[in-house]
């Protein structure tokens, strides 16, 4: 009977090729965190899970293994780029959706997705050679002999003012972060109905007190769920901060001072890492790394989702 | 006088909009513009046609990481694609199994995961059973990058789907796999492109995950099993380079890197399109 071959045996193998392939990603997303777990689980076991995450020393020719240096320098720079690119990623929204005229939205709007389709490594390059000289003869150094004449106390926060470090590292991560925050705002902004904007210029506001008042806190939940993604790309981002940040793991970090991130130590250290336990201490930082940027995504993904019901309801 | 103050409010506001925009677009254009100038002396026949040099020499070329690009990349696309369009089409057309929440939650949160983890992954994954670096570690961690970006747009474009033509399929007696392969996926083609586009643009500027999987490698090899050069490790080596030759061919790479991902998101966004 091949009809019956066709349609019963038909269906039932190709819904558990189906099903056997969908199964492998789930079990592939698993094994990402097993993985980094088991891989980490000799360092996490020496010093201990607070141990690590805590220990202030990154030492391999000790074999003395702490998380915090990275794990640091990690939030510092995230939160500051994170900081700066807020407010230019609402604005560049903001102009898309409620001030660009017709013609030059789409162009905008394109041209704002690009950042985030160019390579990590491009950035990285044009901030060894582009950005890293003007941040130290235009920023650092003034700063720098400012704060030598007036204000010697400084001196210690401000670091050596080579271009190389963390200042450069969170300029060109806050540029690359942008388009993430802002097309999920853009998005967010654009569902906003029109009759809410005509009810309230019917009540004579201005156009900022209709965005400040009406479209802003309508849109709110996606605004915030960009930011988390943006700071989720933030937390993770390795190659143009590798390139930048100058990768010394020596707390304390200054703001002109080299530093490191998880991402840009995993990096920079792996292929030259020779024992087992330096091994294990960099798949380890990997394995916190996993966990921030897990805990990170799931919160966007939450607000993305209530967002999205409450779309749904109304 | 109340009035004027709020005026002059929304004209200061609507004034800063505009430079935090220009904030945004002005570094991106410095970026487009060094990247051209610079990159576009590099590019003569030897940049595509032969292997590097040592620094200093001179007349080096790209070919093996553009021939290796092409392979890990590859590659990785081939296997995201099996796995992400079948999550697809299990999220869009089998919408009550009960593996789909667990897809979904993976899909999404996959996508944000630090591309240099998947590197990590892969290389105790394959790297260390293999007991040495090759372009197909590369390709696995790059395509666990790929996977969630092609199972989001697969199952976004089936979605989009009108469920007659399930239905008329169904009418006409044919069974549900024939639905689905004859019917719905080729109505979805576009779609499909759109989603395996992004994720090779995606996954051709990545360097983090590649470092300790496919790792480099000076000589022109078509092998996967050996390790193997892409454009953008070569771009992060030569740039931290202390040579100057190197770092004009650096940016060579980086302008080939960066119109090969445009014209690919740009043919992405025209399939959806059309």
């Amino acid at each position: 009977m091949p009809g019956w071959l066709y349609r019963r045996l038909g269906d039932r193998l190709f819904s558990a090729l189906v099903v056997g392939l969908a199964l492998g990603v789930v079990l592939a997303a698993l094994a990402i965190v097993w993985v980094l777990y088991q891989g980490g689980r000799e360092a996490l076991h020496t010093f201990g899970f607070l141990g690590f995450l805590t220990g202030s020393r990154w030492d391999a020719v000790r074999g003395e293994f702490g998380a915090w240096p990275p794990l640091l320098g990690t939030l510092l720079t995230s939160a500051a780029a994170l900081f700066l690119a807020f407010f230019p990623a609402l604005s560049a929204a903001l102009f898309v959706v409620e001030f660009a005229p017709r013609a030059l939205k789409g162009a905008v709007a394109y041209l704002i997705d690009l950042l985030a389709a160019l390579p990590s490594v491009v950035y990285g390059l044009w901030g060894i050679f582009v950005l890293v000289p003007l941040v130290r003869e235009r920023v650092e150094l003034p700063l720098f002999t400012w704060a030598a004449a007036h204000a010697p106390g400084l001196l210690a926060f401000l670091g050596p003012p080579t271009g190389i470090g963390m200042l450069s590292a969170i300029l060109v991560l806050a540029l690359m972060i942008v388009p993430y925050a802002s097309a999920l705002a853009r998005d967010a902004l654009a569902l906003v109905p029109q009759s809410q904007r005509e009810a309230m210029y019917a009540l004579g506001a201005t156009r900022w007190e209709v965005i400040r008042r009406v479209v802003i806190p309508y849109a709110r939940a996606g605004i915030f769920s960009g930011v988390v993604l943006a700071l989720a790309r933030a937390l993770g981002e390795t190659m143009a901060v590798t390139m930048l940040i100058g990768n010394s793991v020596n707390l304390p970090y200054t703001l002109f001072g080299p530093a490191a991130t998880m991402a840009s130590l995993i990096a920079n250290e792996f292929t030259e890492a020779e024992d087992d336990l330096h091994l294990s201490a960099l798949i380890a930082v990997g394995f916190v790394l996993l966990l921030i940027a897990l805990a990170t995504n799931l919160v966007a993904a939450w607000v993305l989702r209530r967002m999205s019901l409450g779309e749904g309801r109304k | 006088m109340n009035l004027r103050r709020r005026y002059l409010r929304d004209r200061v506001m609507q004034g800063l909009v505009y430079l935090g925009t220009l904030a945004v677009l002005l570094p991106l254009f410095f970026i487009l513009y060094y990247v051209f100038v610079q990159g576009i002396g590099a590019l003569d026949l030897a940049f595509f046609t032969r292997p590097p040099a040592p620094p200093g020499e001179g007349g080096g070329g790209m070919l093996p990481a553009i021939v290796g690009s092409l392979v890990v990349d590859l590659i990785a696309l081939a296997l995201a694609a099996v796995f992400g369009v079948a999550a697809g089409v299990l999220l869009a057309e089998y919408p009550d199994h009960p593996l789909n929440p667990f897809l979904h939650l993976v899909s999404d949160v996959m996508a944000g995961l630090p591309a240099i983890l998947m590197g990590l992954v892969a290389f105790v994954l394959v790297v260390k059973p293999m007991g040495h670096f090759s372009g197909l570690s590369g390709a696995v961690a790059l395509a666990l990058i790929m996977v969630p970006i092609i199972t989001r747009a697969t199952e976004g474009v089936l979605k989009l789907i009108p469920w007659e033509i399930t239905e008329a399929g169904l009418a006409l007696g044919l069974p549900r796999w024939r639905v689905i392969l004859s019917l719905v996926l080729p109505a979805a083609r576009g779609g499909i492109l759109t989603g395996l586009m992004l994720a090779l643009a995606r996954g051709a500027g990545e360097a983090a995950p590649l470092l300790f999987t496919a790792f480099g490698n000076p000589f022109l090899t078509l092998n996967p099993l050996e390790p193997m050069d892409t454009l953008p490790l070569k771009l992060y080596v030569y740039a931290i380079s202390p040579y100057e030759d190197w770092h004009r061919q650096a940016w060579g790479a980086a302008l080939l890197l960066a119109a090969a991902i445009m014209v690919a998101n740009y043919l992405a966004r025209r399939a959806t399109r059309s």
